[in-house]
């Protein structure tokens, strides 16, 4: 009996995703909740991986951040630099990123090279 | 963040041990820190970065260098299912989903089989003997599935006699009250025995081998949460 021998990883799926990429030779980024107010949907620490093509897995909100999230995240892939990002709350009516649900998020964007 | 920094995480991850991710906000610097080591990274004490890992949770500190984040990446939950009974069939699927390690215990032939049970860890033997080996600890939930006594028994004994965060055993009022009366006569206290959730599950009124998992995995869940 091997309790350990799981046939199924027991990475973070998200990690495992960006690895699979890196593996390909995929260049990608790697966005992570670091800080959360109020009733952010995502815990800290959540990740959500982004390739140059656009791909993406993972969240770091409900949805409504996940937009803004993968053009800053392709910006630090060309440039190399890691950047942080703050998203509070919105007025449901206005056209601006943020989350509708009241909480506020600091996330952390890396180049993985 | 280097590649060959996501895949030392990723490998920790693999091989079960717990590490914290330590990343300085103002310039990406990193560093990997493996449980039980002791050691300070980025400014961050040793004490800090073992609490980060005991709790399970990640945090931003302070440091004469700006804000540093810490990320631990501990073992995922286990979950050991006595019966590889029709109810685990749909049970094991959604907890490995939901992120939990999940063993499948039944010493009966044809039961934890591969073909049933293709995502789990399959153990074929006694729950006596198993679960000494299983070792469960405080984050791991026991259910026990057969109906079975025999095979029940010897598992909620073990879950009784460890930390485990979660027990339950299915089984309808009269069992339950039939399974207190042994147990009990096994020298456990009422307040031991009270551990176990029985009937067990969410009363959401599941019928269905699948509906009876979700009550189940949801219980458990509110265990881990709690």
């Amino acid at each position: 009996m091997d309790p350990s021998n799981s046939r199924h990883t027991n990475a973070d799926p998200v990690l495992a995703q960006a690895a699979r990429w890196l593996d390909e030779g995929r260049r990608i980024a790697l966005a992570t909740v670091t800080r959360t107010w109020g009733s952010a949907p995502r815990r800290a620490g959540s990740h959500m991986v982004i390739a140059a093509s656009g791909d993406f897995s993972g969240s770091v909100s409900g949805g409504c951040i996940e937009g803004a999230v993968i053009r800053t995240a392709l910006e630090v892939i060309e440039s190399g630099e890691p950047r942080t990002l703050e998203f509070g709350v919105t007025n449901e009516m206005a056209w601006e990123v943020g989350l509708a649900c009241g909480g506020r998020v600091h996330l952390f964007v890396e180049p993985v090279e | 963040m280097k590649a060959g920094m996501l895949y030392e995480v990723v490998a920790a991850q693999e091989s079960g041990r717990d590490v914290v991710l330590v990343t300085r906000l103002g310039d990406g610097a990193q560093e990997l820190i493996e449980a039980g080591v002791g050691a300070s990274g980025l400014g961050v004490g040793g004490d800090v970065l073992a609490d980060v890992l005991r709790v399970g949770e990640s945090r931003t500190v302070e440091t004469g260098g700006g804000p540093v984040f810490l990320r631990p990446y501990i073992r995922a939950p286990r979950l050991i299912v006595t019966g590889a009974v029709h109810i685990a069939q749909a049970l094991v699927p959604m907890a490995t989903l939901a992120g939990f390690r999940v063993t499948v215990l039944d010493p009966r032939e044809g039961f934890a089989t591969e073909a049933r049970f293709p995502d789990a860890v399959l153990v074929r033997e006694w729950p006596d003997r198993a679960m000494e080996e299983l070792a469960p600890d405080r984050r791991t939930a026991v259910v026990a599935l057969t109906h079975d006594p025999k095979i029940d028994d010897p598992a909620l004994i073990a879950a009784l006699e460890s930390d485990a965060f979660y027990v339950g055993a299915l089984g309808s009022r009269k069992t339950q009250g039939a399974r207190r009366e042994r147990l009990g006569g096994s020298g456990f206290s009422a307040e031991d025995i009270d551990r176990i959730h029985g009937p067990i599950g969410l009363p959401i009124g599941a019928r269905t081998p699948e509906e009876i998992a979700v009550a189940v995995l949801a219980q458990v869940i509110g265990a881990l949460r709690a």
